[in-house]
């Protein structure tokens, strides 16, 4: 079933931003590997990957705070790669907020615009609005440290919002928040990101945020693009095996192709047309339903719960050895420890993984 | 990190701040005392009815309003060049990442250890007019032997160069707590660098520039080395007039009179400076205040367009070519003042070890017989074993009262902490020369003038600071919370001090006695005030004989002092943890 990506560019537009063959070495260790990257007008895209995926080196590049070995940045189809950090039309939001400690509220988001000269009239004016987007208004005099955290991560919005940048980067802003803060400012950010319509690059390594906040995701992995797409995409298709493990929960198997089987340690699965020698099949848990023993792919023996309120996860210990995680939706009963169970699932859930 | 309460008892319990009376009580007895009662003689006369008479005769006569003002505008221009110097070379160490900082930072803490004597003496030899500038423009057909020294350009630029560690080492805290990443922010927001820096960075490091403006002001206030080593009786200053009312002509009203009045314009400047900063800002922490009104308001237009010229001046500096790229300039800059800073004192080992009946450099022959004249002197020898006896009294006094009093201080949750710090600070910020005379005065009357004991006190009392600090650093940034772990384990008290806390904080101890030590071994105005011309130690004797004559002796002598003070340095260093 092919999956239809939900964004849709508007045709014959050329991407806002391209990354043609970005390569950054630090010495002898390669952080980023020629990555080729085009973002869309009006999109949010989040940079997605573990530590050291050469996520925030990418955006510090774009922004122009790191020079690449080689390659080039074309931003509306200049080229960009050596322009100074001070002459981009683009946007930052660092993850601590970088706030000037000694400028308050109002002079932090005036900063950019007295230093593109604009009339104070006019500054007075777009602060007081961009203050009102932000619902930050009767701080306006205050200095930062009298702010909490989720007002200062709006400031540091507040403070890029006001020059209207035409890309906006933001690296890990959430990541000082805590869980229901988070959720919060995730809404703020997509409410502000439609009614502005600015093209914003995400930076996070957490794959719940990206789910919820994306338009697509890239993600990243040792300093390569593992895959580019839709949250759902990414999680209905993962490319690799390291998409499928990276987003959300999996189950691999592996094993020798023959006769149309692949032939697994605990038991053969019906291969899926298209398959390799060296692919492997992989199942989500939530499509994984628990039969009695002895029926379904294969069978195993629940070794942990972990009750989540609205599902529950099981640990399952297949004949091999072998751990894999099936999550139960909230109103079935749960199958206690030690007991022994079989494996089912609808052979429309399984994907090839390489 | 909020530290768990410890379980509440029922019974009194005894404020940890109660430690630090020891200390208390020796301040109060050495310092506050002896300076009040000077203070009060000012407004005496003669025959002890209160008068202002005094006062009237020091503002009346010419040659006082003088050495006022030039000990002013002496200690003015001083802190202006130790300023416009020092800030570059903070601003340069705090740029650099962190390992090769550690490296160059022993480049500037080894100049600020060396005593003043000893540079100035350099300056001395190095300027005269048969030192090696002399004979380098002599040698480039400049004309006869030139005379560099004996005027006020030379004070001021040997003075700075005095206290140019100091101002740079009290500005990098500062500068090392500004968040880089403001600097990068503004460039995202469209700053230039000229802009990102005066509007974002220099505002960020005034408290760290007006303390290093502070510090070296007092200091300069009372210093008398370089004015009476290198200047001429027009640069006279109120330390040297001290010294001549006091020894000479025991002239305890006038002497009285010049303390307060030291001592009234050094009160006035830290409450300036506190009004405007907060005084806890001088130890590197960021104080909550925002100045606002007209000098705030001021202060913006000041630097906005200070920002504008930086700006035109870029894009001028822009079309030569070869200055595009201009973190050279500022490389370059620095590599020079470290070499200014280090090159006066290191020139005293090849001169040391000359053969020559008078200083040169370069030495045309070398031997050791300097070195022998100086060890076939019992006056140098004695006044070597003498300073080493009482620098090790007065760092174990003071680190003990010192140490304790930090525990305490640290410890203590009570308001009368912060006092108690101020108090601790006083001999610090106090000019060392009002110190001196007011132990003098009490001395006289105690008969400790002219003893080993009372200058090992004296030294005491200025090592205190040094100390204090040193070891108060080391208990706030301690993680009591270890305590509370090892007394979970089974501890006792005693257990958690030997096995836990003691082997934390005894580097910092160590560190703290041994910097006690370098400050007694180099101190001069105590021990020229309170040794009464008899009981010489190594620093005194020196002073002496350059008063006298500049002779191979002082460099073989200097090259011992650089030798115990690099050894002492370094030992130092390396026991304090990092």
């Amino acid at each position: 079933m092919p999956i239809q990506s939900q964004f849709s560019p508007q045709a014959g537009i050329s991407p806002k931003l391209s990354v043609r063959g970005i390569r950054k070495d630090y010495g002898a260790t390669t952080v980023l590997q020629a990555i080729d990257l085009d973002v869309r007008s009006g999109e949010l895209l989040t940079l997605l990957g573990p530590s050291g995926s050469g996520k925030t080196t990418l955006l510090q590049i774009i922004c122009g705070l790191v020079e690449p070995t080689s390659g080039s940045l074309f931003i509306d189809g200049r080229d960009e790669t050596s322009l100074p950090v001070n002459q981009r039309d683009i946007g930052v939001v660092f993850q601590n907020y970088a706030l000037f400690p000694h400028l308050t509220v109002k002079e932090n988001i005036a900063f950019p615009l007295q230093m593109r000269r604009l009339p104070v009239a006019e500054i007075d004016k777009r602060v007081a609005e961009v203050l009102d987007m932000v619902n930050l208004g009767h701080t306006a005099d205050r200095l930062p440290k009298a702010l909490s955290g989720g007002q200062q991560q709006r400031v540091a919005l507040a403070r890029c919002l006001v020059y209207r940048p035409s890309v906006i980067l933001m690296d890990e802003p959430l990541g000082a928040l805590d869980r229901k803060l988070r959720e919060t400012m995730q809404i703020e950010i997509k409410r502000i990101h439609r009614e502005t319509g600015a093209t914003i690059i995400f930076v996070t390594h957490d794959q719940e945020e990206a789910l919820a906040l994306s338009d697509r995701i890239c993600l990243m992995n040792d300093g390569v693009i593992a895959q580019v797409g839709t949250p759902q995409e990414i999680y209905e298709a993962p490319a690799n095996r390291f998409s499928a493990e990276f987003i959300g929960l999996s189950n691999i198997f592996d094993g020798a192709i023959a006769d149309g089987m692949l032939r697994s340690a605990d038991g053969d699965i019906p291969a899926v047309a298209g398959m390799q020698a060296g692919d492997g099949l992989m199942v989500r848990p939530e499509h994984i339903a628990l039969t009695e023993p002895a029926q379904g792919f294969m069978s195993g023996t629940v070794t942990e719960t972990v009750y989540a309120g609205a599902d529950t996860r099981l640990l399952v210990a297949l004949e091999s050895g072998k751990s894999i995680i099936v999550r139960q939706a909230a109103g079935i009963p749960i199958a206690p420890i030690g007991s022994s169970v079989g494996l089912n699932w609808q052979p429309s859930a399984i994907r090839i993984v390489r | 990190m909020a530290e768990w309460q410890s379980p509440s008892r029922r019974r009194f319990k005894l404020d940890p701040l109660w430690l630090a009376g020891p200390g208390v009580f020796y301040l109060v007895l050495l310092l506050i005392v002896p300076a009040a009662g000077l203070m009060f003689l000012s407004f005496r006369d003669s025959s002890g009815s209160l008068s202002f008479e005094t006062y009237r005769q020091m503002f009346g006569a010419g040659i006082y309003v003088q050495v006022l003002i030039n000990t002013f505008s002496i200690a003015m221009q001083t802190t202006i060049a130790c300023l416009l110097v020092g800030y570059p070379l903070a601003y340069w160490l705090a740029k650099m990442p962190e390992k090769r900082r550690r490296l160059v930072m022993w480049l500037v803490l080894l100049p600020f250890w060396m005593s003043a004597l000893l540079k100035n003496f350099a300056w001395m030899v190095l300027l005269s007019r048969r030192g090696v500038l002399s004979q380098i423009l002599t040698g480039m057909g400049m004309g006869g032997p030139v005379d560099l020294l004996y005027g006020r350009g030379v004070v001021v630029f040997a003075m700075a160069h005095t206290m140019l560690p100091l101002a740079a080492l009290t500005m990098l805290p500062t500068l090392l707590s500004i968040d880089l990443g403001l600097a990068r922010a503004a460039k995202t927001l469209g700053a230039s660098g000229g802009q990102a820096f005066w509007r974002i960075v220099f505002p960020l490091s005034m408290p760290g520039v007006a303390a290093a403006g502070l510090l070296v002001f007092i200091s300069s206030l009372g210093f008398f080395i370089t004015p009476a080593l290198l200047g001429s009786p027009r640069e006279t200053v109120i330390g040297q007039l001290l010294i001549t009312q006091v020894q000479q002509l025991l002239n305890w009203q006038l002497a009285g009179a010049i303390a307060v009045m030291l001592l009234v314009v050094t009160l006035a400047v830290c409450l300036v400076y506190d009004r405007a900063f907060g005084i806890s800002a001088v130890s590197g922490e960021r104080s909550d205040r925002r100045s606002t009104g007209l000098f705030a308001r001021i202060g913006t237009v000041v630097i906005a367009s200070v920002a504008r010229v930086t700006d035109i001046l870029a894009g001028v500096l822009d079309i030569v070519p070869g200055l595009r790229r201009r973190g050279w300039l500022l490389d370059a800059f620095c590599v020079l003042v470290m070499v200014m800073l280090l090159v006066p004192v290191l020139i005293f080992l090849p001169m040391a070890f000359g053969s020559s009946s008078f200083l040169e450099f370069p030495p045309r022959g070398y031997s050791l017989r300097w070195f022998e004249t100086y060890w076939n002197s019992s006056n140098w020898t004695g006044a070597t074993m003498r300073s080493f006896g009482i620098a090790i009294v007065s760092a174990l006094l003071a680190s003990a009262m010192g140490g304790i009093a930090a525990f305490g201080v640290a410890r203590s949750k009570s308001k009368i902490g912060n006092v108690a710090f101020l108090l601790f600070m006083l001999p610090m910020i106090i000019p060392n020369i009002v110190i001196a005379v007011a132990l003098f005065y009490l001395f006289a009357q105690i008969g400790l003038i002219a003893t080993d004991a009372g200058i090992a006190l004296g030294h005491t009392l200025t090592a205190l600071p040094v100390v204090f600090v040193i070891i108060l650093t080391t208990f706030k940034n301690y993680d009591w919370r270890l305590d509370q772990a090892a007394a979970t384990l089974g501890a006792t008290r005693m257990g958690t001090v030997r096995k836990v806390t003691w082997p934390i904080v005894k580097g910092s101890v160590v560190a703290a006695f041994l910097f006690g030590f370098l400050h007694s071994f180099e101190e001069l105005t105590i021990a020229l005030f309170v040794g009464g011309g008899v009981r010489q130690t190594l620093p005194k004797q020196m002073w002496d004989d350059v008063l006298l004559q500049v002779s191979p002796t002082l460099a073989a002598a200097s090259v011992i002092i650089l030798a115990v003070v690099t050894i002492v340095f370094v030992a130092a260093e390396h026991a304090r943890p990092r």
